[in-house]
């Protein structure tokens, strides 16, 4: 600028402006009030509805649940004490039934001095799967969640420990064959045999191994049938046997869908499309009912073992396709560099393909999850004791007959603990994975 | 069309061509449908040579040399890349592949990876080359693109220039005896071209055969030692770079350098 300008200039600063805080109205609560809840007449109108709804609801739930007596014997003693303390025309509610039967609603019928095995196992679960969710954890802990499925298996049906020892050294075996054999007989006849040998093993020798070894070293617990284990136990046991094995399988199911080998395609295509066209109820009763007429009579083939069979097969299907949305949104460039650098089918998949596709797919994989989880409460109908089997049979002894909310809200209140938690890590997953693939 | 190459000084006396054939490419078809995208084509490459491939879009250049590592099967004719036949035999494509590198005009590096893994990746599980080794390797080849200090960062956080560059040390990693670019400048701005030809001229100096599809013909006059001109699937003509663009001889070609060169 020149001189000259600068004696004509119609404006000069003489002081500069020092920073100050917005008006009290324009910042922190007040501001947040003023745009999210008084912002117009319609608002302001939605605002108070909501306010009176909510508490229109609490007034009722909460002096229901807080009066609440947790010591009674039955309803009637419930009602008895109720009327003393807070006289007949009050609403609360008979915590008692669940102080007094909560045991039921978690266990089933498992022999009550035996708890602790399902308690051990459930810890055990906790940590086997800790350094699969989170990273940070020490590697060598995998290879505890590999042998958790035995050790939990072998707590909570007890017996002789050499069952689940045999059952493992199948996969031991498959684990031989892909190692030492493989490479002298050839990659496709390796991958059969790896697949056929535990087979073959589990069918034929397995069981008269677990035998002989239990006749030379008897090591073993109180065995308890499924029959006996019911209640939430039921529930985790077919939802994380179900999740556990759905998943490989399910991503298994996706690559076939994708793939150029028209059996292998066709296969997959057929699979998915049976499994979800029919109801999960269905596909129960033909675990339960129709499975013995295909199977030679006299073979005794646990019901539980079928239940978490035919839940893993459907939750696959829907795994599959969840994951096949994630598979199509990557670009196709992405396959093109694997391949470009001469990484193998499975090498390209499990390094770059995958890791990107599973990302995508987190929340849809957890959903299906989570409906699983919550599924398996149908396996009622078929007779087995899942909480709501059992809330029913608590309801129809003399001593609880009319309750109803309070066993209700309590199963509600389980399976939104555990539903919530998967929601909330798959949440943490995707910002943590968002983070670092920015 | 960028001519921001043509300020290098470059020394051709150390680009020396042997005699050994590294490509052979003969009477190759390609069809997409019914589409006949590549009809006859005919190509010798010699180890140490530097081919650009220019034409219209559409010619078929970059499905051409897509066939070279078998992005794209051909359905008749043979390619032959160093004395191994490509054929659907998938352990010759693997050997293949693993021997020819390849840029991509959107880079392709995989997201999910550091630059690093980006550069070790392949190394580790193709070559079976220790982890520590494969790193060292990768940061020399980083530090020949001269980006060493963003190797642990993420693809998403490097300019589109920076990108390529890694891309092509992630090729150069796994010690390829051919290179091949398809349009490694064509998605990037035009202050970024540079940095990317500087080190494909430079890897040329090194004598490493190259196949380029681009359209940076400031680059095809100093580097290449034969232009390649495609048309409709097919090689209209070929020559060296000099006697392309001063004395070019089908009617397409010049058509077509008149209208990049023309303005």
């Amino acid at each position: 600028m020149s001189d000259t300008h600068a004696q004509t200039a119609a404006f000069v600063r003489d002081s500069m402006i020092q920073q100050q805080d917005p008006p009290v109205s324009q910042s922190g609560a007040v501001k947040w009030v003023r745009e999210n809840l008084f912002s117009s007449w319609l608002n302001i109108i939605l605002t108070l509805a909501s306010l009176w709804f909510i508490w229109a609801a609490l007034s009722h739930l909460l002096p229901w649940m807080l009066r609440g007596i947790w010591q009674a014997d039955s309803l009637a003693q419930c009602r008895a004490i109720r009327d003393e303390l807070y006289g007949p025309d009050v609403s609360a509610a008979c915590w008692a039934v669940i102080t007094e039967r909560w045991n039921q609603l978690l266990f089933g019928f498992y022999p009550q001095d035996l708890y602790w095995r399902p308690v051990l196992a459930f810890v055990l679960f906790l940590v086997a799967i800790a350094p699969v969710l989170f990273q940070g954890l020490p590697k060598k802990m995998l290879g505890f969640s590999l042998l958790s499925p035995f050790v939990i298996f072998w707590l909570i049906w007890g017996g002789s420990i050499w069952g689940p020892v045999a059952i493992a050294l199948g996969f031991v075996v498959g684990w031989a064959v892909t190692r030492y054999l493989t490479p002298v007989i050839g990659v496709l006849p390796g991958v059969i045999a790896t697949i056929l040998a535990p087979i073959v093993y589990w069918l034929l020798v397995a069981a008269p191994l677990a035998g002989l070894l239990q006749d030379i070293l008897p090591l073993g617990i109180t065995p308890v049938g499924s029959k006996d284990i019911g209640g939430f136990m039921l529930a985790l046991v077919i939802g994380v046997s179900g999740i556990v094995l759905s998943l490989p399988l399910g991503i298994l199911l996706a690559l076939g869908r994708q793939s150029d080998m028209f059996l292998i395609n066709k296969v997959s295509v057929t699979f998915i499309e049976t499994i979800r066209g029919v109801p999960l109820i269905v596909w129960l009763f033909t675990a339960s009912l129709l499975l013995n007429y295909f199977l030679p009579p006299g073979t005794n083939f646990d019901l539980m073992l079928r239940v978490i069979i035919m839940v893993t097969l459907f939750a696959s299907a829907y795994i599959a396709e969840v994951v096949r949305g994630g598979l199509a949104a990557l670009p196709k460039g992405q396959y093109e560099a694997a391949g470009a650098l001469g990484l193998d089918y499975w090498n390209s998949m499990r390094l770059i393909i995958l890791p990107q596709a599973l990302k995508i797919s987190i929340p849809g994989i957890v959903n299906t999850f989570i409906g699983l989880f919550k599924d398996t409460t149908l396996v009622m109908i078929i007779g087995m004791m899942d909480p709501l089997f059992l809330a029913n049979a608590i309801r129809a002894t003399t001593d609880w007959n009319g309750v109803y909310w309070e066993l209700f809200v309590f199963i509600g209140l389980c399976f939104f603990v555990f539903c919530f938690s998967m929601g909330r890590y798959s949440l943490f997953l995707e910002k943590k994975l968002r983070r670092e693939h920015r | 069309m960028s001519d921001l190459a043509l300020d290098r000084q470059i020394d051709r006396s150390q680009m020396t061509v042997s005699d050994e054939v590294a490509i052979q490419i003969t009477k190759m078809n390609k069809w997409f449908g019914t589409f006949h995208v590549l009809r006859d084509i005919d190509l010798t490459v010699y180890r140490g040579e530097r081919i650009v491939i220019a034409g219209p879009s559409g010619s078929g250049k970059s499905t051409m040399i897509r066939c070279i590592n078998r992005l794209e099967e051909h359905q008749s004719g043979t390619i032959m890349v160093d004395g191994t036949e490509l054929s659907s035999d998938l352990k010759n494509i693997d050997k293949i592949r693993s021997e020819v590198g390849m840029c991509f005009q959107h880079f392709n590096l995989f997201p999910h990876l550091t630059i690093l893994e980006n550069c070790t990746l392949a190394p580790i599980w193709v070559r079976k080359i220790p982890k520590r080794e494969a790193e060292a390797t990768a940061m020399h080849f980083l530090e020949k693109v001269k980006i060493p200090e963003q190797a642990h960062k993420y693809p998403g956080q490097l300019s589109g220039g920076q990108q390529q560059r890694v891309a092509i040390a992630r090729s150069l990693c796994m010690k390829p005896r051919i290179m091949l670019f398809d349009e490694p400048t064509s998605a990037l701005d035009p202050e970024m071209i540079k940095e990317v030809l500087d080190t494909m001229v430079e890897l040329a100096q090194e004598g490493m055969t190259m196949i380029c599809v681009t359209h940076e013909m400031g680059f095809a006059r100093q580097v290449a030692n034969r232009v390649i001109f495609m048309d409709a699937g097919q090689i209209v003509e070929q020559n060296e770079p000099e006697a392309f663009f001063n004395n070019p001889q089908h009617e397409r070609t010049k058509l077509f350098l008149s209208q990049i060169l023309g303005h």
